[in-house]
């Protein structure tokens, strides 16, 4: 299995406020907006991360054990 | 026995003229032609134009008795009104035109994108002018009628291409019955429905999206300047979009989207057209303004392309040759080049000064052009109509992000028709000093139009044959250059030079622009006496020097020409 190289990494405490945060969202955004909401998150997500070369990575990383 | 309508066509704003149809009894035995030219559209008239600037003769054959139905394109980018400058109708085009430069696009009432279309002091022309197809197409035939080797027939419609070897034999349907017609070459000018192309069983390249929309044509006074306005996702129309552009003589151009399972059927009934213009007006403030219509059709985008042009005798342009979506103006935008490129190459074979790699070099260079608009255009088409659910998603994430982030705003810009720079192209001079210029156009660029004085414009001096911009202040051109010119014309090379930056004329030279301020040299990129641009008879750049000298001008032309 490969993961993405993303320097620096979350530390495990961020990690975990970002996986609260983000499962408060999606159950808030409700089951009609989820999809666009994760989408819109994506999109700011690649766009801070100004590289399209790490975002493609990331796609092939998420799209793996569906 | 073809018998189109008499019928003068419907139109608020049009009186349409039906012309009577040409007959072969009314005239003699016909000899073989060198032309033929199957439509009487946009690409089918500036070809013959074209082609007659360059000495051809040719016969046009329309179906019909009068100029084509409803609107339909009516946006023309600065490049198509520089062809149709070289064709004699541009100023027509300006008189009626409504140019524009600006783009909105808005979303759940906020305008979160505008296109700023740049205007050079440079231009002669804005970036877009609207004029209704019908004015656009009479502006061509009139200079068509007006010359003496264009053969108009009205009412003659083709039933069948047989082709022989080195010529073919069209089968001409009339209201009297059919006649043979034989001619060197066929231009296969007759659309996006191309009889041609399905007989021929000529398969196209591309992808087809699903979603339709409605063209709408309206009279409706609204207080809104020219500029294109487009909706996205609107409570009426949800998941959709609305495009309104503003046309002459009172009439406002309303496309929209259908709903997802809706037949183009359903959607022309009047009833729903009307709802939903009325909840288009009321939307955009006007709710209960006064309208009336004037013509509906209904369309898909397509972005498919033959991947030869030239098949035998019979040459493909315009829309037979490919179908582009209308996000970018590309229709008629697109069959004008095809057109003033189809022309020059097709003529330059006709008369023996080239081989017929020219007319390779042409498909080569138009395809290669229809492939980098489908490249383009696909990007449109696929946020306008978003072909699976991955993509509506995108484009609907954008949508949202749009309101309050600027990043993702410029994804609201569908490029626009553009001309295709021939940067690969065989014509191009291997040995010129291409590369080393800084500024100007280069290899297989069209040229950068450069004001000159009050109403006086570097295009309006180009065109008809090759053109050689020689930059000097001397009181003639080198003996040697001079030697070389000769020779190409004696061969029958038509070519006109001009000279640039002496403020007498200089021998040798057909015309002289004074460039008192230097402004040409600067945005040609040239830094002393005796450089040069070669550009071939479309205006593209084929060759550029800083210093010319005889043998590389030599090069130059035989490059160009290939035998």
């Amino acid at each position: 299995m490969t993961t993405p190289t993303l320097s620096p990494s979350l530390s495990i405490g961020g990690l975990e406020t970002v996986y609260d945060a983000l499962a408060t969202a999606i159950d808030q955004a409700g089951p009609d907006k989820a999809q666009l909401f994760l989408v819109k998150l994506a999109l700011l997500n690649a766009n801070a991360l100004a590289d399209e070369n790490s975002v493609l990575e990331q796609i092939t990383a998420a799209l793996q054990d569906l | 026995m073809h018998q189109p309508t008499t019928d003068a066509r419907p139109s608020i704003y049009y009186t349409y003229e039906v012309f009577k149809p040409w007959l072969a009894a009314n005239h003699p035995q016909q000899d073989r032609k060198k032309v033929v030219i199957v439509g009487s559209g946009p690409a089918g008239m500036v070809t013959a134009l074209e082609l007659a600037r360059h000495g051809v003769p040719s016969v046009v054959l329309s179906a019909e008795l009068q100029f084509s139905q409803g609107s339909r394109a009516i946006c023309f980018t600065r490049r198509s009104m520089e062809i149709l400058q070289q064709v004699g109708v541009a100023d027509r085009m300006t008189e009626g035109g409504l140019p524009w430069r600006f783009g909105n696009s808005f979303y759940r009432g906020q305008r979160v994108f505008r296109m700023e279309a740049p205007h050079d002091a440079d231009d002669r022309f804005f970036p877009i002018i609207n004029v209704q197809q019908q004015f656009m197409e009479e502006y061509l035939h009139d200079a068509c009628k007006a010359n003496p080797l264009i053969d108009f027939r009205w009412g003659n419609k083709v039933n069948a291409v047989d082709q022989k070897d080195g010529y073919a034999v069209l089968e001409v349907d009339t209201p009297e019955g059919t006649y043979p017609l034989e001619s060197d070459w066929v231009v296969a000018a007759d659309g996006g429905r191309s009889g041609i192309r399905t007989a021929m069983n000529l398969q196209m390249e591309g992808a087809s999206y699903e979603g339709f929309f409605v063209i709408a044509d309206i009279k409706i006074d609204l207080p809104l300047p020219t500029e294109r306005l487009a909706y996205f996702d609107p409570e009426w129309n949800p998941g959709n979009t609305i495009l309104m552009h503003r046309e002459p003589h009172g009439i406002w151009r309303v496309d929209y989207q259908l709903p997802e399972g809706e037949t183009p059927e359903e959607a022309l009934k009047p009833e729903s057209l009307k709802a939903r213009i009325d909840a288009q007006l009321a939307m955009i403030g006007h709710a209960g303004a006064q309208w009336e219509m004037d013509w509906s059709s209904v369309y898909s985008a397509r972005t498919l392309t033959l991947p030869d042009f030239v098949h035998g005798s019979v040459i493909f342009t315009g829309d037979a040759a490919h179908l582009l979506p209308i996000f970018g103006v590309r229709g008629a935008n697109t069959a004008f080049q095809d057109a003033q490129s189809l022309a020059w190459h097709l003529a330059f074979v006709v008369k023996g000064l080239a081989s017929q790699k020219l007319l390779t070099n042409h498909s080569t260079e138009r395809v290669g052009a229809a492939r980098e608009i489908i490249t383009e255009a696909g990007k449109s088409t696929r946020f306008m109509t978003p072909p699976s659910k991955g993509f509506r998603l995108l484009r609907d994430a954008v949508l949202s992000l749009s309101l309050t982030q600027a990043f993702v705003r410029p994804l609201y810009h569908w490029r626009t028709s553009r001309p295709h720079e021939y940067s690969q192209s065989v014509l191009n001079s291997l040995g010129d000093d291409n590369s080393l210029f800084k500024a100007g156009p280069a290899h297989g660029a069209p040229p950068q139009n450069v004001r000159l004085g009050a109403n006086d414009f570097l295009l309006d001096h180009l065109g008809g044959g090759f053109d050689l911009l020689y930059f000097t202040d001397a009181a003639a051109l080198p003996d040697p250059l001079q030697k070389e010119i000769a020779t190409a014309r004696a061969k029958g090379m038509p070519l006109n030079v001009i000279a640039v930056g002496a403020a007498q004329p200089v021998l040798g030279a057909d015309h002289t622009l004074a460039d008192a301020d230097g402004h040409l040299r600067q945005r040609y990129g040239v830094p002393a006496n005796g450089g040069a641009y070669l550009l071939r008879p479309d205006q593209h750049i084929c060759a550029r020097w800083l210093t010319l000298d005889a043998t590389r001008l030599q090069a130059a032309f035989a490059t160009a020409l290939p035998q």
